[in-house]
């Protein structure tokens, strides 16, 4: 039995997250933020023109960015880095899609308060321990490393009562992702209806979002929110497991602090 | 490269005895597809020649309802022939199962043919359950997916079998088909490079690389040597993340459940390195056309400290894998793919190399900085079977090491800096194939371009040409060996679906 010392060689190397915050993330692109102004706005504008998913509108109250959309090539901030900049903060999920755009919308603070208190009562359930049913509905394969990642020692989500689980008649939370792809639609939307109530689902990365890079297309929906109804919506290209981590925890109201729900990052 | 020939169906009718002549002179063939011209459609096969991927081409004129078969010669071209029927129409006139495989579509429901730019519609498909194939007492058939057990990229394998034995495999890779080869028209070479990172998001590197060499191919730029030596860095420690990987699901259908977790967090760790060099734990925004966007984000020192730790971990447990008798049971003998089948058939990378192939384009082909570096040589395994492929992957990882060590060495002697990239024009035009060894193998791209916008890019991924034997891996084998055969395989579907 060789292998036992070898189980034990590292210690504990679990993240302490969310109990306490995790070290890591510094350094590491999990979103882009707008700073506060003033702005060049001319070179907004240049930033708006080259962003390759169209994430960022000029406003008369500075510049917005649509989190959903960003798949975090890093080009506005090159450009213009008095009003963008990577931002480590992996708790990037959101209860509305327009709870993903940056700085928030005046008018979205109160939709998303009340889509988070609406979510937490239906899903109360599921708070000690939740079944996750993830379903690939077009992905660029990225975000199942990501995913499979949770299970790994060092996010080991069943400490936290979550598991993966095969059949979808034994799942609480669908975790999406992709572009929703034509041949995926249908599978998508039947394992959700097979789901038992209560049951959440996860939008995950800016692809099951808004589309990403692929966008719309003959075979490609957009995301997956025209298939099945999406509770919380997860950015990032792909999310990395602390961000999916996060967005499971929103999901069934288990993030430090009751969670957000909406995006922070309007900047410091 | 090969001047378009002229039209005419005669020309086309000897297609397939120019490919297969250049075949029989020691060509491999890599891969048939099609390309919308104002003459008709192209027909371009890809061979890996000496020095690099050349192609040969005929026109099939408009309205000409076929091209002649080439799989009557060249076993590997079934699934080309298929997909160019399931995305233009076009019948490979001979083949012998012209069936669906990345779109079926509904009666009635147009072809979204690629490069050809005109405004599609949402196809309307037709995704009825196959029959079964086989008959007899007791067979039975098995679905695989599109949902599978556990978190897995959506793929359909049809098992019917009496029991134990899997005498029949068909594979529905059509699920998640996003459209990716239309999706790139219009697009300028930036743009193109970060949806070539996202064909199949674990080999992003390898694919923006191969997509950044084509368009550098037809702007006549030379990439700078230190440009070449970042990209080197990361496609290969994206090489040692996905070969853990293949290993890490071996090791968790084998019960290894310390192995399983000492490889898991070696590969977080390694994902971790990754972002730390460039924000990206895939390495995305990495390769720009004409370079790299920036040098590596570390200090030499802490790179070479911190590759020499991953070096000794990973060497460490892997060594002791390889000698737990329950763990090379389960890999041994199992998903033959023999020599012959595999130089017939061109199969690549791991795959091909753990069946007696050799061709890796890292060496065959140089590209980025690999014709400056030493690469280590191993001794062959030629045995075939899902354990020969496991030794590949693991000399692989050593080798990887050793490129990037090198690779860090010689940024350091150059001096590396500004520019990182050579500017590659914004008017480029023409077409050109560029290539990488992912580490799945041979990924290639063809790319045409026309005033610095593309017209028609066909990726094409080692899984896409791998899958196609997949169905062959089974002759001895039983259910509880599918897993096992399956990791071998080593594939990413993002990338064979398109």
């Amino acid at each position: 039995m060789p292998w036992i010392p070898r189980g034990l060689r590292e210690g504990i190397v679990t993240t302490p997250y969310p109990r306490r915050p995790d070290g890591y993330g510094r350094g590491f692109r999990a979103a882009v933020a707008v700073r506060p102004g003033p702005h060049d706005r001319s070179r907004v504008g240049a930033a708006a023109t080259a962003c390759p998913t169209d994430a960022i509108a000029d406003g008369a109250d500075g510049p917005r960015l649509d989190r959903g959309r960003c798949v975090l090539c890093g080009r506005c901030v090159a450009l213009a880095p008095e009003a963008f900049e990577l931002d480590a903060d992996f708790e990037t999920a959101g209860v509305a899609r327009e709870a993903l755009v940056v700085p928030a919308l005046p008018e979205s603070d109160a939709a998303v308060a009340a889509a988070r208190a609406a979510l937490h009562r239906r899903v109360r359930a599921l708070r000690r321990s939740v079944h996750v049913r993830h379903v690939d509905a077009g992905s660029d394969g990225a975000v199942e490393w990501e995913v499979a990642a949770l299970t790994n020692p060092v996010y080991d989500v069943h400490r936290l009562g979550i598991f993966f689980t095969a059949s979808p008649r034994h799942a609480d939370l669908l975790l999406a992702t992709g572009v929703g792809a034509a041949g995926m639609l249908g599978p998508l939307r039947e394992t959700y209806e097979v789901m038992p109530e209560p049951k959440v689902v996860i939008a995950a990365g800016v692809d099951a979002v808004g589309g990403g890079l692929v966008g719309r297309g003959y075979a490609a929906a957009g995301g997956v929110g025209d298939t099945v109804p999406v509770d919380v919506w997860l950015p990032g290209a792909p999310p990395s497991p602390f961000g999916l981590l996060s967005a499971i925890l929103l999901a069934v109201g288990l993030l430090p602090g009751g969670g957000h729900g909406t995006a922070r990052g309007a900047g410091a | 490269m090969t001047a378009p020939a002229g039209p005419g169906p005669a020309e086309l009718d000897r297609f397939p005895d120019r490919v297969a002549d250049r075949v029989g002179r020691g060509a491999r063939f890599c891969g048939l597809l099609a390309a919308p011209a104002a003459d008709g459609t192209h027909l371009v096969a890809v061979l890996a020649e000496a020095g690099g991927l050349h192609t040969e081409s005929a026109v099939v004129p408009d309205g000409c309802a076929g091209f002649p078969t080439l799989t009557a010669r060249l076993a590997g071209a079934t699934w080309y022939e298929r997909e160019i029927h399931d995305l233009f129409g076009l019948e490979a006139i001979g083949h012998r199962n012209l069936d669906p495989l990345v779109l079926p579509l509904a009666p009635g429901s147009s072809r979204p043919w690629p490069g050809s730019g005109k405004p599609r519609d949402a196809v309307e498909l037709d995704v009825a359950p196959l029959p079964p194939r086989l008959r007899g007492e007791g067979v039975f058939t098995i679905p695989y997916g599109p949902v599978r057990s556990g978190v897995f990229e959506s793929v359909e394998y049809l098992v019917e079998t009496p029991g134990e034995d899997i005498p029949s495999l068909r594979t529905r890779v059509f699920y998640k088909h996003r459209g990716i080869e239309a999706r790139f028209e219009g697009m300028d070479a930036a743009d193109g490079t970060l949806l070539a990172e996202r064909t199949e998001g674990v080999a992003s590197v390898a694919h923006a690389v191969a997509f950044a060499g084509a368009v550098e191919r037809l702007a006549g730029v030379e990439v700078p040597e230190p440009a070449g030596l970042v990209r080197v860095v990361h496609a290969e420690l994206e090489r040692i993340a996905n070969h853990l990987d293949s290993t890490i699901r071996h090791s968790e259908g084998a019960g290894q459940a310390v192995a399983f977790a000492r490889l898991s967090l070696h590969k977080e760790r390694l994902l971790r390195l990754r972002a730390r060099l460039c924000g990206s734990r895939f390495g995305r925004g990495v390769v720009v056309p004409g370079g790299v966007s920036s040098g590596l984000g570390v200090p030499a020192r802490e790179l070479y400290a911190a590759i020499d730790q991953l070096q000794r971990d990973i060497r460490s447990d892997l060594r002791m894998l390889m000698a737990t008798p329950s763990f090379l049971d389960r890999l041994r003998g199992t998903g033959v793919i023999p020599a012959d089948l595999a130089q017939d058939y061109g199969a690549l990378g791991p795959l091909g190399r753990g069946s007696g192939q050799s061709d890796d384009a890292r060496l065959a082909r140089p590209y980025a900085a690999y014709g400056r570096l030493g690469h280590q040589l191993f001794d062959p395994h030629p045995e075939g079977d899902a354990l020969a492929r496991q030794r590949v992957r693991i000399d692989e990882i050593e080798g990887a090491f050793h490129l990037i060590r090198q690779a860090v060495d010689r940024l350091e002697e150059v001096g590396g800096g500004a520019p990182w990239a050579v500017d590659v024009g914004d008017r480029v035009g023409g077409e050109a194939v560029g290539w990488a060894e992912a580490p799945q193998g041979e990924v290639f791209y063809f790319v045409t371009m026309d005033d610095g916008r593309l017209t028609r890019v066909k990726p094409r991924s080692a899984s896409f040409h791998n899958l196609g034997l997949f169905h062959v891996a089974f002759p001895n084998d039983i259910l509880t060996d599918f897993a096992f055969i399956e990791a071998s395989f080593g594939l990413s579907i993002a990338g064979v679906a398109g």
